[in-house]
């Protein structure tokens, strides 16, 4: 059954002997076979299985990026089985940079979630939704096929569906419901915007799903015609990142589930929206894209100040974080449709560092759930003295996510007010005060639920346990790395991006503006923009960086 | 030497890893001697390059180390790294100074808290960051550090944060901060945009970034939290203002100075007016305080107005000059009111105190000095500060000149109400409260304040001189405020040691006043007629006229005009019933649409499914229809 999948086909560059990227999407389902095969009354097995090999898949997510090759621009470690021959399907997976640290976040964050937040009963079909869950998270990010990726796409919704109904809160069956109908109604357009493409773009020969093919081979399908198809596309994107006004399944669908879920829903799922914008926003449709970029960037900027500011009056600890990503996301588009250097590298590294705080955020707040049975903030009160350490971790992650230096949070921030400035420079101003906001509206919770003398309730708050420790250490550990050091992570990043804006360029009369090198004087970027066409500067070729992390 | 520079920031670094690691195992004392030790290194590898930079030439004394590359993305290229020059070595030389004598002083002072060692992880923390701040070589490392002490600030207001009033003022400070971090990030975004770089070096090479200044500007109005930082324990608050807040902004504009030249002209005063506007109202609010504290709190902020008014009327070397002899003082005053508060078993109040010389004589002697530098006396070293900055805004404007010279009147007013109400006069703390102090002790019942919190005890108050842990940092300040102003002593051209040796730094924003020196004579000596104010509070203070102070003391000055109280008032309602009117909104209106249409398909659907009735007679109905329908189409389209 392996044999096709070993026969890899049509890479540009040499995949390995080992088909990694096959291994890494297919652990997992192997997983969840045998979990669920475990006998039902030896729940603590069917635990230690999930729990290998989500940990196996992530260290073969970790594999993935020592293998990968940071001076390679295209898709790397391809491995392709055709799955259908007319139309062209294939089992199509590759990696760039832009999906690389997706996919290792995939991988950690997962088995990160399995042992942090243990499910209260029937852990065996619990973990065995998880593992199917990370299987389809996976595949996702790697799927290099269009019609691989919307099943991929699709498949998500359903163990999230169940974990949420099965796992989740009081209200679990009503924000499952809406957010499984929410999603798949914008998904219903892009099934449908993934069918006319590869059809239009066939033009009456064979049809191919292959995103390489189809997103290489611009000009086949008319400019009108590709704008419409890029907003089918965009709903079912914005509607899974969300953008505003897209948001309200978040906040109900984060809060009632069960706190593995909302680790995964908002360190992983909110990502397949926003890589999406990238990969089959940007790379499959340039110039609508860009034609696009306005509209998507106003909703960015809107998202950053109304997440922000309908988190600072939730009374439900879990609503704050869940409202607290709305914002976050926000600034992820912003720097994606800034179509900068600076702002789609920000961007792709906030997908990440989101998912390591707002994870590790909602790690935290499960554990007082299950210290306390509550989650409002009026219950809560003066944590910090009976639990000093467990306040200390918090305030860490808190601080990421309110962007301060020295933290991960900050860097992709920063990258993206820098990049979007660049073009879009009153949107980024716009947006500054959203620092502001973050700030308030954590500080704000923090205070009420650990400042101050605790009640009696909150007196003998447990302190933070060995094992609850354990799992949030890697996550506090990579948010004090990515933040002093993220040029590991940068470096593998640029040039996936370099690339994918020269494709915008080419396919476009977009022209990145031009940075000014050190001493140099030029006009506003504004104004460059209309006069020199021609004097794009791109920027981040690997080249360059490798001399400059040469010389002394 | 010059490969060393790294140790300067590492070693406070160290101190901070070690005891959040390994605090609790050490505990009390050793682990503040640890804090203590790696300040003081700290000290000893900054006085090492400076003398380095000493044996130099001006032209050479400025060196970078770059330790990597942080964020290398396309055109920009943001590097870890650091710049020695005479500016940053001067802030480092009395950084490093002043908070070791803090770190000492609080082994003291914190003496029996529960959380001893936790104390000492922040300040080491807050150190490390103010030295980022003046030694990063780009301004993504000065921001680093000015968000490091931002949220330091927090973490030491609310330290005790069992208490409402701390941690809602170490809120404020960080959001106050992050107020100020928007217009820092803006500056960033404008200097990018124009030259590509953040490095000092490239944006003196190309200085055209005038947002850069206006942003910064933006900085100077955040001066409301202040004052509600008092809350903090009080070595805190000196570290804060003597080495921190207070500089961080002016150290930034003087770094950008060649940026604030190229800018309009109205850059510049704006900055000079805000500066003096500043200054004149921090002052009449310190001389309505009750509290120790909130005295010196004030004052700060005034002191801060001078530095901007200098900074405006491009006298740089003058802002640094008070800077630094503000450091000493400043620092010396809190450290002293600290020692006051630890004496008097937690008072604050100064309705409370009186004639303490006697019984803490080292604490009354030292503050003398420390009052007599700040109000201006010759030869003490505010003095010399101040005067050198009366005079450039002299030649800017004499209206700024008379809003300096006023504020020099009341500091020397407040400050001596202060040492009058503190050391002189009757002792108010040898009888319960009620008994010598009444209009206090209702007060306090009025607002249900018991002791804790900055209430002393009720009872009669034994108050004692502090250890020498404590006493000795003072009487090393108190030696440094009386000698400072020979740092730059503007009688010679050869003694202005400080000019001469910040030339390299400030030489593109430096003003040349071209008075003359009768001028400049006859201005120091107007200058020494501010020292009315200091025998006006002898009449009322010592010569206890309370009828008068009563008169002087304005309540709307104890309130600091309402102007914080206003914006409380602000972001408590309507800010709030803003945010919450949003939230509705959006439950209400962008969520119930979402339900409105799942209610709507649901609906729609009941009503559809009743079609489906389950009786072929009716299906077969449809059915026929159907036919009718499409065989009427194909008929149409057959005939047209």
């Amino acid at each position: 059954m392996l044999a096709p999948v070993l026969a890899s086909g049509a890479s540009a560059v040499g995949a390995p002997g080992f088909p990694l990227l096959n291994a890494v999407v297919l652990t997992p389902v192997l997983g969840a076979i045998v979990t669920a095969l475990v006998s039902r009354r030896r729940p603590e097995i069917a635990k230690q299985t999930a729990v290998l090999f989500a940990t196996i898949t992530g260290a073969l997510t970790v594999a993935v990026a020592i293998a990968f090759d940071s001076h390679v621009a295209g898709f790397q470690l391809v491995s392709r089985t055709q799955w259908i021959n007319q139309p062209d399907i294939a089992w199509a997976l590759g990696v760039d940079g832009i999906s690389l640290w997706l996919v290792v976040m995939t991988g950690i964050l997962f088995p990160i979630a399995m042992l942090g937040a243990p499910p209260h009963h029937d852990g065996k079909p619990f973990y065995a939704w998880l593992l199917v869950l990370q299987a389809g998270c996976l595949g996702t990010f790697l799927a290099l096929d269009l019609f691989l990726f919307f099943v991929m796409f699709e498949i998500v919704l359903v163990p999230m569906y169940f974990l949420i109904s099965g796992w989740g809160y009081d209200d679990r069956r009503y924000a499952a419901t809406k957010f499984f109908l929410y999603t798949m109604f914008g998904s219903a357009f892009m099934l449908v915007g993934v069918l006319a493409t590869a059809l239009l773009h066939a033009d009456g020969g064979p049809v191919t799903f292959d995103l390489v093919t189809l997103a290489e081979n611009q000009g086949v399908i008319a400019l009108t015609t590709a704008r419409w198809l890029f907003l089918s596309f965009a709903i079912a994107f914005a509607v899974k990142v969300p953008l505003f006004p897209f948001h309200t399944w978040l906040p109900d669908a984060h809060t009632q589930a069960p706190t593995a879920g909302s680790v995964i829903l908002a360190g992983v799922l909110l990502k397949l929206g926003t890589y999406g914008f990238l990969r089959f926003g940007l790379y499959l449709f340039p110039e609508a894209a860009v034609w696009a970029a306005p509209g998507l960037v106003t909703l960015g900027v809107i998202g950053i100040l109304y997440g922000a500011v309908c988190a600072a009056m939730q009374k439900d600890l879990k609503r704050v974080v869940a409202f607290s990503s709305v914002a976050h996301l926000g600034f992820i588009a912003l720097g994606t449709f800034s179509i900068t250097t600076q702002g789609l590298q920000g961007s792709v590294l906030q997908m990440v560092n989101h998912g390591m705080s707002t994870g590790a955020l909602f790690l935290l707040v499960g554990m007082i759930y299950e210290r306390r049975h509550t989650r409002l903030i009026a219950e809560l009160k003066g944590l910090q003295k009976p639990a000093p350490i467990f306040a200390a971790v918090f305030t860490v992650v808190m601080l990421s996510s309110i962007g301060l230096p020295g933290l991960n949070g900050f860097v992709g921030e920063f990258l993206i007010f820098m990049g979007s400035f660049l073009t879009r420079r009153w949107w980024a101003v716009a947006a500054a005060p959203g620092v502001i906001l973050a700030a308030l509206y954590l500080l704000w919770a923090y205070q009420r639920v650990f400042h101050g003398e605790p009640d009696e309730d909150n007196a003998s708050f447990p302190e933070l346990r060995v094992a609850e420790g354990l799992a949030l250490a890697p996550l506090v550990v990579l948010i004090v790395v990515m933040g002093i050091y993220p040029k590991p992570f940068i470096e593998r990043i640029e040039p996936a991006v370099a690339h994918l804006i020269e494709h915008v360029e080419e396919n476009s009369d977009y022209v990145e503006p031009r940075v000014a090198t050190e001493g140099e004087h030029i006009v506003p970027a504004s104004e460059l923009r209309s006069s020199e066409p021609g004097a794009a500067e791109h920027a981040g070729s690997p080249t360059e960086s490798a001399e400059h992390g040469g010389g002394e | 030497m010059q490969d060393m520079i790294w140790l300067i920031p590492a070693l406070p670094l160290v101190g901070f890893t070690l005891l959040v690691f390994l605090g609790r195992r050490i505990g009390e004392p050793g682990a503040g001697w640890i804090a203590t030790a790696m300040v003081g290194g700290s000290f000893l590898a900054t006085a090492g390059i400076f003398t380095t930079l000493l044996g130099r030439s001006g032209e050479e004394r400025a060196m970078t180390q770059t330790l990597f590359e942080w964020l290398p993305v396309g055109g920009l290229n943001v590097e870890f790294g650091f710049l020695v020059d005479p500016l940053s070595i001067t802030m480092c030389l009395f950084v490093t100074g002043i908070a070791t004598l803090i770190h000492l002083y609080a082994i003291g002072y914190m003496h029996g808290d529960p959380r001893f060692t936790k104390f000492f992880v922040y300040l080491n923390l807050f150190v490390f960051s103010m030295l980022m701040l003046v030694l990063g070589d780009n301004l993504l490392v000065t921001f680093l550090g000015w968000e490091g002490v931002g949220a330091c600030s927090y973490f030491l207001i609310s330290f005790w944060h069992e208490s409402e009033a701390n941690a809602s003022a170490g809120k404020k400070a960080f959001i106050t901060n992050r107020i100020g971090d928007v217009g820092f990030i803006v500056a960033m975004m404008f200097t990018f945009g124009a030259v590509g770089t953040l490095s000092y070096q490239g944006i003196v090479a190309a200085a055209p970034s005038l947002a850069v200044t206006t942003a910064t500007a933006i900085a100077v109005a955040l001066f409301v939290w202040l004052p509600d930082a008092m809350a903090g324990p009080t070595p805190v608050s000196a570290l804060i203002h003597a080495a921190t807040m207070v500089t961080a902004g002016v150290y930034v504009m003087t770094r950008m100075n060649p940026v604030v030249v190229e800018a309009a002209s109205w850059v510049p005063t704006l900055i000079a007016v805000v500066g003096a506007a500043t200054a004149l109202f921090a002052a009449t609010v310190a001389l309505a305080q009750h509290d120790i504290k909130k005295v010196l709190a004030y004052s700060t902020v005034s002191q801060l107005g001078y530095m901007f008014l200098a900074v405006g009327s491009g006298a740089y070397v003058a802002a640094v000059f008070h800077m630094v002899t503000h450091a000493f003082f400043k620092a010396l005053l809190f450290l002293g009111s600290g020692s006051v508060i630890h004496g008097m078993h937690g008072e604050q109040d100064m309705r409370r105190m009186g004639a303490l010389r006697k019984v803490m004589p080292v604490t009354s002697v030292t503050f003398i000095i420390g009052w007599l530098a700040i109000a201006g006396v010759p030869p003490f070293a505010g003095f010399w500060s101040k005067d050198e900055i009366l005079l450039f805004a002299w030649e800017k404007s004499p209206a700024l000149w008379a809003v300096g010279f006023l504020t020099a009147i009341l500091t020397a007013f407040y400050m001596s109400r202060q040492v009058f109400m503190v050391f002189f006069g009757e002792a108010r703390w040898d009888r319960p409260l009620a008994e010598a102090a009444p209009e206090l002790a209702a007060e306090r019942e009025a607002e249900g304040v018991h002791e804790g919190h900055g209430a002393g005890p009720e009872g009669a108050i034994h108050p004692h001189e502090s250890p020498w842990i404590m006493t000795l940092p003072l009487v090393v300040l108190a030696g440094l405020s009386i000698v400072g102003g020979g740092l730059n002593l503007p009688m010679l051209d050869s003694t202005k040691l400080l000019e001469h040796w910040l030339e390299p730094v400030i030489h593109f924003g430096e003003a040349h006043p071209d008075a003359t020196t009768t001028e400049k004579v006859a201005l120091a000596g107007v200058a020494t007629t501010s020292l009315i104010g200091l025998l006006a509070a002898v009449l009322v203070y010592l010569k206890g006229r309370a009828d008068l102070a009563r008169q002087i003391e304005l309540p709307a000055m104890r309130k600091g005009w309402y102007y914080d109280s206003s914006i409380s008032a602000f972001a408590g309602g309507p800010g709030r019933k803003g945010f919450q009117a949003m939230a509705d909104f959006d439950k209400a209106a962008v969520d119930g649409a979402v339900n409105g249409v799942g209610t709507l398909v649901a609906e729609g659907s009941s009503r559809l499914r009743l079609l489906q009735t389950g009786f072929v007679r009716n299906y077969a109905l449809s059915l026929a229809l159907g036919v009718v329908v499409v065989v009427g189409l194909l008929l149409s389209k057959a005939v047209f």
